[in-house]
């Protein structure tokens, strides 16, 4: 069972990567505009240089 | 690469080409609007003065929030920001497209701020500037706040489980070790602890803020219930026990934290809509200095006997007297009345009002809270408080089930001491009651059934205010309605169209578009009013003079437009226009407020239901008896000010009656506030909406229907929920009480109820989709 040892820790860390990235998402407002963000990938920035 | 982006290309522009067809697009919705109806309701939108609003930040740089109209796409917000972006000095724009709001910061140095959003203006995109501070709103932050707390908590869930498996599974091999097991306790304890600390504090605070105020909720029980299931867990860890509950505490608070989210979420986003159109009429006054100059401040910094300007189209922000100018005033939102009331030097004009046909200065006579429409808001504060408070259905349940509950584990705990002796043990067995019965199927019963119910209205246009509004509206048994902007479009129509010929309507519509006088916006509808433009020259209160190929056009008052009074032989009481061209005989156009479409078969509908249906208005008893002998409503109120009105609602309460009002004018402010539930139009004055429980949009009354069904659907829906959770109740609280549940039976019970009762809730969705097809 000794496996366990590193295998746990292992898996609260990535566990935790996971929680960190969803509180830093959350805390950096891309939660705020759903809606707006579902829209904003049709953007297409790179053909807007061409044209302006 | 270049074929992709050729499709998206043509994606685009057959979304373009259909959005046309609709309401959109990019750039020009204001001529789009103009082209498809003369007088589209755009000007309606006010473009307030943003100077009055504009912020600086700690920076130095200033910043803007406005309300944007008109955005549909993708490309709406590539268009404003980009238009915005490439004035050098603004330093971000940032377009919030679930919101429909614009957040600009520039360098203030030099910039006028009318200056940098006038581009975004012209492309049809209405701005309408507001205070930021206004809408701070607590629901939002508890939003991020419970998100949060739902992460924590599905994280620690997700770890426990995990470890709690791996328990089970070596209790069933039985070759695990008990060091393995204390280890792999410990580890979970350390995970579940902390997670339960702070996820569980939203049900803490509640629970500790209803026992202050000696009443008992459903965040008792669960907060009891998941910190003594982490205590009691940590003691049997620390003596190596075989049970730990540390799973069972954090799924039980992940899955609360989830219908308690949804709960929020649904109320914030129909707040936000309600809002919205709070926002969409708040405006700036514009005052007169000494020495004439005009200078753009908020409401509140007028004071009595300032000068006020009051541009066309703007809303009075005071009381007061007009000092220059002659106008005609749409008094509706105060009194009911669709016609415009003229007003010269001297007269009383009350705030909240609009002018409609030339600029008035007034001298401010009261101000904020003292104006009518302040008397009015008191009123309504009065029968708010007067409103009984209404306890919900979950809180009412819990009244009883958390005594019970708490009884039964007491109950339980000194049965196993006297039987079995060993007060450790009998504490496990009481702490295992509290779990078994800890109302998560409970919990989610009502917030599930919400968030479903409110989604399906929302589709249908109607907006959920108050969180409790669906449980009060299915007790409903009488509905009170009132006239002009309810039952009633609000807005006059001509109703002898067929007697005009084409050619006199769309002159007359030509003519007409440039007045906001309601009639003269009437025949602009009506008529295509195509053509060149005219010049037109405005006689408040009197009508338009105009010249067309050299023949001077009259459009206004039997007495404006020269015709005697005997001209018209059938006259019809009503609103009229008259339209004369120079030697030619004047012709007449008749007005009516027209019914909502479905005004007819909505009330048949509603009586046919059982419910007692009302008319109450403040309009003349002769239009309110037509009304209502036409719509077959035999109850019905002529000349009801705001006080009789709530009088009327307190009377039909005292008589046991449950009453749902359905009003839209500020009038009915107060009435709205006092009912025992109300709903109201979107196109009602914002302290009308304000007041209501729920708002709908459009034009189909029809929506008073589709709400009543919603809202008894699922109370029937939450009381299935309720008997599905007391099922599961009856079958595990023996088990927990004769000491044979394990945690893996507890999760797994728990699970199960709580996944039925979801899925149950999920059947009003299906109920919505098959009635509609």
């Amino acid at each position: 069972m000794n496996v366990l040892i590193y295998l746990i820790p292992v898996a609260l860390f990535l566990g935790g990567v996971g929680l960190a990235a969803f509180l830093w998402s959350l805390k950096s407002g891309q939660y705020e505009d759903l809606d707006g963000a579902a829209n904003r990938i049709l953007i297409d920035e790179d053909d807007d240089e061409k044209i302006s | 690469m270049g074929k992709i982006a050729l499709e998206t290309q043509e994606t685009l522009t057959a979304g373009r080409s259909y959005d046309l067809s609709g309401n959109c697009c990019s750039g020009g919705a204001i001529a789009l609007g103009d082209a498809i109806s003369p007088a589209a309701d755009l000007d309606d939108f006010i473009n307030a003065d943003p100077t009055a609003f504009a912020e600086t930040d700690q920076d130095g740089n200033a910043i803007l929030h406005t309300l944007v109209e008109n955005m549909h796409c993708a490309n709406c917000i590539k268009t404003i920001e980009q238009t915005l972006q490439s004035n050098p000095s603004v330093l971000e724009a940032r377009v919030n497209f679930s919101t429909r709001r614009l957040f600009l910061r520039w360098r203030p140095e030099g910039v006028d701020v009318s200056d940098l959003v006038k581009p975004v203006i012209a492309l049809g995109y209405p701005l309408t500037p507001y205070n930021s501070a206004m809408i701070k709103s607590a629901i939002a932050e508890k939003n991020t706040h419970l998100l949060r707390a739902l992460a924590v908590a599905g994280f620690a869930a997700a770890n426990v489980m995990l470890l709690s498996v791996s328990v089970w599974a070596g209790l069933f091999s039985e070759d695990m070790g008990p060091a393995t097991r204390d280890f792999l306790h410990w580890i979970s304890g350390m995970i579940a602890l902390p997670a339960v600390a702070y996820a569980g504090q939203p049900f803490f605070r509640s629970a500790i803020a209803v026992l202050g105020a000696g009443r008992l909720n459903m965040d008792v029980p669960i907060s009891l219930a998941v910190i003594l299931a982490a205590g009691m867990s940590l003691a049997e860890t620390i003596q190596s026990g075989e049970h730990v509950y540390f799973d069972a505490s954090v799924t039980l608070l992940f899955f609360l934290l989830i219908g308690r989210y949804l709960d929020n979420a649904a109320r914030s986003k129909a707040r936000s809509a309600a809002e919205r159109l709070l926002l969409l009429k708040a405006v700036a006054a514009t005052i007169v200095l000494p020495d004439g100059k005009f200078k753009t401040v908020s409401v509140e910094a007028v004071t009595p006997g300032t000068h006020v300007r009051v541009m066309v189209g703007d809303r009075l922000p005071v009381d007061g007297e007009v000092v220059k100018g002659r106008s005609d005033i749409d008094v509706s939102l105060i009194t009911g009345e669709s016609l415009p009331s003229s007003v010269g030097a001297g007269d009383d004009v009350f705030a909240g009002t609009l002018n409609l046909s030339a600029p008035l200065e007034i001298v401010a006579t009261k101000t904020g809270d003292n104006t009518l429409l302040g008397d009015i808001v008191r009123l309504m504060e009065a029968a708010e408080q007067g409103r009984a408070k209404y306890v919900r259905l979950a809180d009412r349940i819990a009244g009883f089930y958390a005594p019970a509950v708490h009884l039964l584990a007491a109950g339980t705990f000194i049965g196993w001491w006297i039987l079995a002796g060993s007060w450790q043990n009998a504490l496990m067995q009481a702490v295992a009651v509290l779990i078994i019965t800890c109302p998560c199927a409970l919990g989610l019963a009502v917030p599930v059934v919400q968030v479903v119910a409110s989604g399906r209205l929302l589709m249908k246009g109607i907006l959920v205010k108050a969180a409790d509004g669906l449980e009060r509206l299915s007790e409903v048994d009488t509905i009170v309605f009132d006239k002009t902007g309810t039952l009633t479009e609000g807005r006059l129509d001509i109703v002898n169209r067929d007697e005009v010929s084409v050619w006199h309507l769309d002159l007359a519509a030509r003519i007409g578009r440039n007045s906001r006088h309601p009639l003269a916006r009437a025949v602009a509808r009506a008529g295509k009013g195509a053509g060149e433009y005219l010049e037109v020259e405005e006689w408040p209160g009197e009508g338009l003079r105009s010249l067309f190929s050299g023949k001077e056009v009259r459009l206004g008052s039997r007495a404006f437009c020269g015709v005697r009074d005997d001209a018209s032989s059938d006259i019809i009481p009503g609103p009229e226009l008259w339209l004369s061209i120079e030697g030619e005989d004047a012709i007449q156009f008749r007005f009516q407020d027209r019914l909502r479409p479905d005004a007819h078969a909505t009330i048949k509908n509603l009586k046919a239901r059982g419910f007692k249906v009302d008319l109450l208005s403040g309009d003349r008893e002769a239009v309110v008896r037509d009304l209502a002998e036409n719509l077959g409503i035999e109850n019905w109120y002529a000349q009801k000010k705001p006080e009789d009105k709530v009088a009327h609602l307190k009377t039909l309460e005292a008589a046991g009656r449950k009453v749902l009002m359905v009003g839209d004018g500020l009038n009915d402010a107060p009435a709205l506030a006092s009912a025992y539930v109300s709903l109201s139009p979107a196109s009602a004055a914002d302290i009308s909406q304000t007041a209501a429980d729920f708002v709908f949009q459009g034009r189909d009354l029809s929506a008073v229907i589709e709400t009543i069904q919603v809202a008894s659907a699922s109370r029937r829906l939450i009381f299935q929920n309720f008997s599905l959770a007391f099922l599961y109740n009856v079958i595990a609280i023996p088990l927990a009480v004769a000491g044979v549940v394990t945690p893996l039976i507890a999760a797994v019970a728990m699970s199960a109820s709580s996944l039925l009762v979801c899925l149950n809730s999920l059947r009003l969705k299906l109920q919505g989709k098959g009635s509609t097809g």
